[in-house]
């Protein structure tokens, strides 16, 4: 196997004694049909119980795969007639965000998503897929053109986070970060987020504020890469799988937390086994929420949003609250405060 | 020995039980920028500013309401708002507790109402004693219903910040608070709402980067660090050493990111001139 993972390990051996096999007993006229069978058998057995039991670590491994399909990959075979634009009007066209117009079955939509590199060159290029502040305010102009002409939003979501970088501060990363999250909780049109590969803090929200996020089968989504995490917790960046296990970063996960809607799955062994699979499930996936969205006023849009975030939290309040704030406070709280889960 | 003469005397450091204290507890307090020696009194009566070098000592969530609000009252919110370990994350239950003691508040943000100057509003205020200011589902929840009792109300919010950044043991949940308390700004902020965004040292991260940058106004006290990422990981990235200015209230001010630099003593009557500058509803007639 291409890019095997060191979990893919015993499948690849596998099959590679399958194929010495069928070699020999071509080479010596011997007849192994029975024993290949037993171990193709074996094979999918074992592959069965591999990938359906991946471990949050795993996960993370197939989602920085470095074949993984990027969102341009996505963006041409999920949609037609797709017309980049580029440049946020003010300083630079950051590459580590990419978007413009396509076609979705048909209908016009904007779409925007955040853009590893195939190569070195490349990902030097796109910043690894991490964007400056020039990247955030080109997706809010986007967004901004989408909601005046009465476009859905649909974005991929693909990026360790927002570029660490002296310019990056300069010029107001944190700003412009934070005005995507408050813009696109007032955009009149359907917006639809889908974590593809890594949702990485700030700057993967940035991106995320949608009525539906969907997210593929082994995609992940964290405050802080769990290679961050490790650092900071455990003064160990090498701990990354341990904290892959404790921050809860998985589709699954957040499913569970009700921040992402609908999971996608991924073709067996992860998105980059199969492009084309993997495209017509998001683009179904995609094609039922918008028509949901649809039917929903500009108003309804804001405020189904709004209420999707308002929701998320998890905490302890005690019945009574002191003060005379108590009151007012109960009434305007009261639906929720149970939090999901 | 004659040799011996030049020898120093070597002493084995014996590690104390007790932290180590320059002077004694609660008398005396030394800057930690300029080492400057003053009475905890003094320094008090100044606001908590050395006198020295105008170095702006971190201020507790209550410290800040006595120092900011009329009689230093407030009517508080959700007081008894408590975090829970929702991840079951590793060694949070405890930390949370340990937390608690340490500071003796609840968690990083107290919110109310009040009034400053004459004028009623709904203030937040964080303290970075408590879990370093992080923000995890409490400070975003505390935050978003201060706005919309804010907006109920029709009142101004002020956002007194400090963090670290988003509460990690939270993960996903606490990110997502980024985008509920934004949100809320934008209802509040879309019906006319006034909101003045104070940052204090330190206003780093997932805070930064969500409501506190979004003021009306964007404020900031002198010499308080204020970004997005961290100064180790940015030196990481770039492989170059960044300045010392790097960060502060004064280095985004001269980057365009901040309205104002306001010294402590100021601050109240600032903020006194803007509540004023916003009650005047009627616009005022074309003079003939």
């Amino acid at each position: 196997m291409a890019g095997e993972l060191s979990f893919e390990k015993p499948l690849s051996e596998l099959r590679n004694k399958i194929d010495e096999l069928k070699r020999f007993g071509q080479e010596k006229g011997i007849d192994f049909t029975d024993e290949i069978n037993r171990l193709e058998q074996r094979y999918a057995q074992l592959e069965q119980e591999l990938y359906s039991e991946l471990t949050p670590a795993q996960k993370m491994h197939l989602a920085r795969h470095h074949q993984r399909p990027t969102s341009l990959d996505f963006i041409q075979t999920v949609f037609t007639d797709f017309l980049e634009v580029h440049g946020d009007r003010l300083f630079a066209d950051d590459l580590a965000i990419v978007g413009g117009l396509a076609k979705l079955n048909g209908i016009p939509v904007t779409v925007i998503g955040h853009q590893r590199g195939k190569d070195t060159k490349d990902n030097i290029a796109r910043f690894f897929g991490s964007p400056h502040p020039e990247g955030f305010r080109k997706a809010l102009r986007l967004m901004q053109q989408a909601d005046k002409f009465k476009r859905p939003i649909i974005t991929f979501i693909d990026t360790k986070g927002a570029y660490p970088g002296n310019t990056a501060e300069e010029r107001g990363q944190s700003e412009a970060i934070a005005r995507n999250l408050r813009e696109m909780a007032t955009f009149g049109v359907p917006i639809i987020c889908v974590v593809i590969g890594e949702g990485g803090s700030g700057g993967a929200l940035a991106l995320g504020v949608g009525n539906r996020v969907l997210m593929l089968e082994n995609a992940i989504y964290s405050v802080i890469s769990p290679n961050g995490a490790a650092s900071i917790l455990w003064k160990d960046a090498s701990k990354a799988d341990q904290a892959a296990e404790a921050m809860k970063i998985t589709a699954k996960d957040l499913k569970d937390f009700g921040i992402v809607e609908e999971i996608i799955p991924e073709p067996r062994g992860g998105a980059h086994r199969n492009l084309e699979q993997q495209a017509d499930s998001i683009k179904d996936a995609l094609w039922r929420h918008l028509q949901e969205l649809s039917a929903m006023t500009p108003d309804a849009l804001v405020e189904d949003r709004y209420m999707k975030f308002r929701k998320i939290g998890i905490y302890a309040s005690a019945a009574a609250s002191s003060g005379e704030a108590g009151k007012d406070e109960e009434q305007l709280t009261e639906p929720i405060e149970t939090a999901p889960l | 020995m004659f040799k011996d003469l030049f020898h120093k005397k070597k002493y084995a450091t014996v590690p104390s039980e007790r932290p180590k204290r320059d002077i004694p507890e609660g008398l005396m307090n030394k800057c930690a920028k300029c080492g400057n020696i003053q009475y905890s009194k003094e320094l008090e009566k100044n606001l908590k500013v050395c006198s020295s070098c105008g170095h702006h000592f971190r201020l507790n969530a209550w410290e800040r309401i006595q120092m900011i609000m009329d009689d230093g009252r407030l009517t508080e919110f959700d007081a008894d708002m408590l975090s829970e370990d929702p991840l079951g994350f590793p060694g949070y239950a405890d930390k949370l507790e340990q937390q608690k003691m340490s500071s003796g508040l609840k968690d990083a943000v107290v919110t109310g109402e009040g009034e400053i100057g004459g004028f009623p509003v709904v203030v937040a205020v964080m303290s970075f004693d408590f879990f370093s200011g992080s923000m995890g589902s409490v400070v975003g929840e505390k935050i978003t219903r201060a706005i919309e009792q804010a907006h109920e109300k029709q009142l101004p919010v002020i956002i007194f910040s400090t963090s670290g950044g988003a509460r990690m043991q939270e993960s996903i949940l606490s990110l997502m608070q980024m985008a509920k308390t934004s949100a809320a700004l934008a209802k509040f902020q879309g019906a006319g709402g006034l909101f003045i965004s104070v940052m204090t040292d330190p206003t780093m991260g997932g805070v930064t980067a969500s409501f506190a940058s979004l003021g009306d106004y964007n404020l900031a006290e002198p010499g308080a660090l204020v970004g997005f990422a961290g100064r180790i990981v940015i030196e990481q990235t770039i492989r170059q050493k960044l300045p010392d200015n790097f960060q502060t209230a004064e280095f985004n001010m001269q980057h365009g990111q901040l309205d104002m630099v306001v010294h402590r003593k100021e601050m109240k009557s600032v903020l006194t001139k803007l509540l004023d500058m916003h009650m005047v509803k009627e616009v005022v007639p074309h003079g003939g």
